[in-house]
């Protein structure tokens, strides 16, 4: 019996295991290593080089401007996604008139809204990149369109030809596709806080943006740090967006290099796989003080209710 | 729209599809309370909410309304008038962009390559989650830290000794190492989330079958695999989804031309028509990629959203 449970166990695993060893475990432990070498990617003879990746690394102007880039993008991008989905699914759930005398309800048809914001979380960021690369083409593109249909002439930009707009129009992308699914994924949260909680509020004299701070937000506290860290990986990502929808890609004037897009360039073009992989290692730190940080400001005392 | 939606908020029209893990909307009864200042500020948030939801609704939808528009108009006029309506309805630029653009070659590749991925890892997914969810073994923790591990590193940084990895054992440009490599970066969320999921279930069935003298493996794939359908659903949307908006991978593992998944042939061809201004060609292609994926949205779209954000929800 034991030793049928045993074989088992071998049987089930081994498969899974060694699939995820040979693809995705050997690559990262390799990029680690390769980061010490200076290895081109072209040949397969390369020496150990000890730090020189990462002394060339802190001496690169075009890796910080990366690195202001992703941060600026890390700072922005969750902010605003998760601020709109708190606000459209607060709207959803608690913004209805009260209808069958309940002093709290969502909004009609809010089924309804859900669906449509949804919609981009369905879509590859390819084809939302794309769609986005077409909307501001100065041209033909809808945006400059649109701004001069209703008049607003001034307004009209290069967009992603313009260095000062280039990163922001990116940004605009990423939170587009991203606030359905944040609102879908708070008002399931939502949706299990108890009504009462607010009616007492109310009766209390609390107004309704009261109750969001006081109420929804601290029992929602554990979904949205979750959803922080989601959006931090996106926002570090950011290579299909910067790779299809920019310039150069990566400019105008470098102005929307990110790290992911520096280390497919350092590789696939410059042929230097071991300063590449010194980028990827920089970019895994950034990733894990990010998780530390969200982590630390978010501790709460959890909620139950 | 309304009509489609509205009724899934009926108990017992879509309640059976629904996995056991979304916290269930609870239905209270309608209760009394005082009128009065609640009401009016009640109807004043109302018009305000239904306002701001009306504009992003616009703002997500107008994008998308504008490809379609644009991909049954003729070149001319998405240059001249990037908002106005089709003079007539040019669906000769999807056939277009469907054999000449050989967006329709993209479609069957995708199929091809997603399908296979798809099954691979729901049962090795599975497999190894049941394994780590039930038993007892030396290693068990490592191994399942090793897979949950893999969600949050930067597949990036991978990319590059992986492409030598897949070069080396003669995988790269092919379907089956395309495949296997969908497989084996879909697994940490898999285990992640089935690992959580079997333990849910009830023990005392799979006990029961092992006294009667099923195998392990028996008890796996006849009890176990149907009690836990609804997670299986769920991630199972979850890597489709994933797998068939799969972008990087493919842009960097599969560059053969006649091998290319529909994203990645997507943006080759918006990079090399655009040169030869075939625009409509172009939006055409979009919208042949977007629209089978937004109708079969539309119609699980229960099971979707509870799919993708289930995993978040944890």
């Amino acid at each position: 019996m034991q030793h049928g449970k045993y074989r088992f166990i071998a049987g089930f695993l081994a498969l899974p295991v060694i699939l995820y060893a040979i693809f995705v475990i050997s690559p990262f432990v390799q990029a680690i290593y390769y980061s010490f070498t200076d290895w081109t990617g072209l040949s397969s003879d390369f020496k150990m080089v000890g730090f020189r990746n990462y002394d060339w690394l802190l001496k690169d102007d075009l890796f910080w401007k990366a690195v202001g880039h992703n941060v600026l993008l890390l700072l922005v991008v969750p902010l605003v996604t998760l601020g709109l989905g708190l606000f459209f699914s607060f709207m959803l759930n608690v913004g209805g008139r009260g209808r069958k005398n309940a002093a709290v309800t969502g909004v009609r048809g809010s089924s309804v809204y859900k669906v449509i914001y949804f919609f981009p979380q369905v879509l590859s960021i390819a084809i939302v990149a794309l769609l986005f690369q077409f909307t501001y083409n100065p041209r033909n593109g809808a945006l400059n369109a649109f701004l001069g249909g209703i008049g607003l002439d001034g307004l009209q930009q290069q967009w992603l030809a313009d260095p000062n707009f280039a990163l922001w129009s990116l940004m605009v992308v990423m939170v587009w596709s991203n606030v359905g699914f944040y609102v879908v994924l708070f008002s399931a949260g939502m949706s299990s806080i108890p009504r009462d909680f607010y009616e007492a509020a109310l009766l209390d004299g609390a107004n309704r943006v009261n109750t969001f701070f006081r109420i929804t937000l601290p029992l929602l506290w554990d979904t949205v740090q979750t959803g922080w860290i989601y959006m931090g990986i996106i926002a570090l990502d950011a290579f299909a967006v910067v790779q299809i929808m920019t310039v150069g890609p990566g400019g105008p004037a470098d102005s929307t290099q990110v790290l992911g897009y520096y280390v497919y360039t350092k590789t696939f073009h410059d042929g230097q796989a071991g300063r590449a992989t010194a980028i990827g290692v920089a970019m895994l730190i950034v990733t894990l003080i990010f998780a530390v940080v969200v982590g630390k400001l978010g501790r709460r005392e959890r909620l139950e209710y | 729209m309304t009509s489609q939606a509205e009724p899934s908020e009926l108990p017992g029209v879509t309640k059976d599809d629904e996995p056991p893990l979304a916290a269930p909307a609870a239905k209270r009864p309608p209760r009394f309370t005082p009128e009065g200042r609640i009401g009016s500020e009640g109807k004043v948030l109302n018009v305000f909410s239904h306002g701001m939801l009306v504009i992003w609704g616009l703002l997500v939808t107008m994008p998308l309304l504008w490809a379609v528009m644009s991909s049954l108009k003729t070149d001319k006029e998405i240059f001249t008038s990037p908002w106005g309506l089709p003079s007539a309805l040019h669906f000769d630029n999807w056939s277009r962009a469907w054999s000449k653009s050989n967006i329709g070659d993209f479609f069957f590749n995708t199929v091809l390559v997603v399908g296979c991925s798809l099954v691979g890892t729901m049962l090795l997914g599975a497999m190894a989650a049941y394994v780590l969810a039930r038993f007892e073994f030396p290693g068990k923790r490592v191994v399942y830290f090793m897979f949950v591990g893999g969600m949050s590193f930067p597949i990036i940084l991978a990319l590059v000794p992986l492409f030598f990895v897949m070069k080396n054992m003669s995988l790269l440009n092919t379907f089956h190492g395309l495949i296997l490599v969908y497989i084996a970066y879909s697994l940490p969320f898999t285990v992640f989330f089935l690992t959580s999921f079997f333990k849910t279930l009830p023990t005392s069935v799979a006990e029961a079958a092992l006294i009667d003298g099923a195998s392990h493996t028996r008890t796996f794939f006849q009890v176990m695999l149907p009690m836990a359908k609804p997670g299986l659903i769920s991630v199972g949307i979850f890597n489709f989804l994933g797998q068939w908006n799969q972008y990087m991978l493919p842009t960097v593992l599969n560059t053969d031309e006649d091998k290319r998944v529909l994203t990645q042939g997507l943006v080759q061809l918006a990079a090399s028509q655009q040169y030869k201004g075939d625009w409509s060609a172009l939006f055409a292609g979009l919208v042949l990629a977007m629209l089978p994926v937004l109708a079969a949205y539309i119609v699980f779209q229960r099971q979707v959203q509870t799919g993708l954000t289930a995993g978040a929800l944890k």
